[in-house]
């Protein structure tokens, strides 16, 4: 069975259609790579899936029970983490602090101090999140969202505004994040790169629809890909 | 100007005078920095709130009980009012404009006033406190026990809540929800209770200002309409999102306040109002944060 199961959904916002009728899983242990231009609607879906947004049609599953009927708040006791796109941190708290509220809907939040040597920021806890360069901050986000202990994470654009080593770094890590903590990934990335070397499937998405999937090699050779990321060639 | 005669018995005994009116304004300025906080609005009504909750007090030791036996009583009653106001009354508009939730806050400030009326009648009234107002000797000093007693329990309460906020886990979903709602609600933080929570907390500070200076201004529904402009200003002082600044700030405009009265003779009584109003515009255009105050960055 499938873990995550997004079946026909659509979103909309006002006249424009953010998500129509898009249908995509991620099975147990696969990294899902989620890519598309911009507007693509590739953030909407991470929000409809962690239910900041209500999908106007369709489903959303998660080990075979409906999403739907769950509060945002209650999205993280299911098993679901996620970061943002332009990290959302509690600016003001601690390093230490932000990870311990990632573990709130867990009981107890032992293991902040083992993942904070996890993503290298031991030495940093007392510091105050916001004060950190922005690389830094994006791995305070991923302790927050292991701390909660997810079997499925999604990652919103990990790579944004961050260096080319550090994005190589960051592929080798989130396959090690995979394999240490038994996860699930669905990626959003812009950088092509880091997605064609992690993903074990990618999903394209444009205009709200999906217009390809398969394996990265699949994707890269796909016709309609190519067009809807560099244009339309007659 | 006229410079009043100087010694410094007075003068410490003005400084101990100072701390307990900046003990009860930093009491107020905090609850209007934990609502500010989380519904990112000035709550007009916490003075009404808190005086309301002091005539509970009131009436409950006019049935024969004592006030430290009223005390948790009413630290419980104003805990849930304040909870039950913001799921009722503020919740419909928390989304809204802030102005809009500042407008049903001063509703709220005439309505509950018009309650305290009705039910307890206008006139002021002497209050029981629990602290005596004689005066013991602290190193040459004569300083009031009354005095010393509210300090003494607004600093507990104050400490208590910083070990709340610090320690516990409500207390950092607490602090969570109000900096960042939908990554709290990620995490799991009911962000909705967490607020309710936030005005229960704020109502109990409330009642414990007023509790203390009811017996120094005598109680009546206008009771802590001038306090809430001190407590204003203490906050804007401290810096309006930073609780440790509210504490602080409160505690300088006390001390300020009571020194200037006393040794600036045109000041005097009747112009400390006006002098912490000043202190609130220069504030304002100095240093618009406050001096604990976080400058507002975002990344786009």
């Amino acid at each position: 069975m499938p873990l995550l199961e997004v079946e026909n959904v659509t979103k909309r916002f006002g006249g424009i259609v953010a998500l129509d009728g898009v249908s995509f899983v991620a099975q147990p242990g696969e990294i899902v790579g989620l890519i598309g231009p911009n507007g693509a609607g590739k953030t909407t879906a991470f929000n409809v899936i962690t239910r900041l947004y209500t999908p106007d049609e369709g489903d959303v599953r998660f080990e075979g029970k409906s999403l739907l009927g769950v509060r945002p708040s209650g999205v993280v006791t299911r098993g679901i983490a996620r970061t943002f796109q332009n990290v959302e941190l509690f600016r003001g708290m601690s390093v230490l602090d932000n990870v311990r509220v990632g573990a709130h809907a867990r009981h107890g939040d032992q293991g902040a101090d083992d993942l904070l040597y996890y993503v290298n920021l031991h030495s940093l806890r007392y510091r105050p999140a916001s004060e950190l360069p922005y690389g830094t901050q994006k791995r305070v986000e991923l302790a927050r969202a292991l701390a909660s202990s997810p079997r499925l994470l999604l990652l919103d654009e990990p790579a944004g505004g961050l260096s080319h080593e550090e994005v190589e770094q960051l592929g080798t890590f989130i396959k090690r994040m995979r394999d240490d903590y038994e996860l699930t990934i669905l990626l959003v990335e812009h950088h092509m790169g880091l997605v064609m070397s992690t993903a074990d499937r990618v999903h394209v998405l444009d205009f709200g629809r999906k217009i390809a999937e398969g394996t990265p090699a699949e994707v890269q050779g796909d016709k309609q890909v190519i067009e809807a990321y560099l244009g339309a060639t007659s | 100007m006229y410079i009043a005669a100087f010694t410094w018995t007075e003068f410490a005994q003005q400084i101990t005078a100072g701390v307990r009116q900046g003990a009860v304004f930093a009491g107020l300025a905090l609850a209007l920095v934990i609502i500010y906080r989380s519904t990112r609005a000035i709550n007009f009504a916490q003075g009404e709130m808190a005086t309301f909750t002091t005539f509970v007090c009131w009436s409950l030791m006019n049935h024969g009980l004592s006030f430290w036996a009223a005390f948790p009583i009413v630290l419980v009653i104003a805990f849930v009012g304040g909870v039950t106001i913001e799921r009722t009354i503020i919740r419909p508009v928390e989304n809204g404009p802030v102005i809009t939730i500042v407008i049903v806050t001063l509703g709220l400030a005439l309505l509950l006033n018009g309650l305290m009326s009705v039910i307890w009648g206008g006139g002021n009234r002497p209050f029981n406190g629990p602290f005596s107002t004689r005066t013991i000797d602290v190193g040459g000093v004569p300083i009031s026990v009354q005095d010393i007693g509210i300090v003494a329990v607004s600093f507990v309460l104050v400490g208590l809540l910083a070990l709340f906020f610090r320690f516990t886990k409500l207390g950092l979903g607490l602090r969570a929800a109000a900096l960042n709602r939908d990554s709290s609600e990620l995490v799991g933080v009911r962000v909705g209770w967490m607020l309710a929570f936030g005005w229960g907390l704020a109502a109990v500070l409330g009642a414990v200002a007023g509790m203390m200076v009811a017996p120094i201004l005598f109680l009546d529904p206008n009771m802590m309409q001038t306090i809430l402009l001190y407590a204003f200003a203490a906050a804007v002082l401290g810096g309006l999102d930073s609780p440790v600044g509210a504490v602080v700030g409160g505690l300088l405009l006390g001390v300020a306040i009571t020194l200037l009265g006393r040794y600036v003779g045109f000041i005097g009584d009747t112009l400390k109002l006006p002098t912490a109003l000043l202190l609130i515009l220069l504030v304002l255009l100095v240093k618009p944060n406050g001096l604990f105050g976080r400058v507002a960055v975002r990344r786009v």
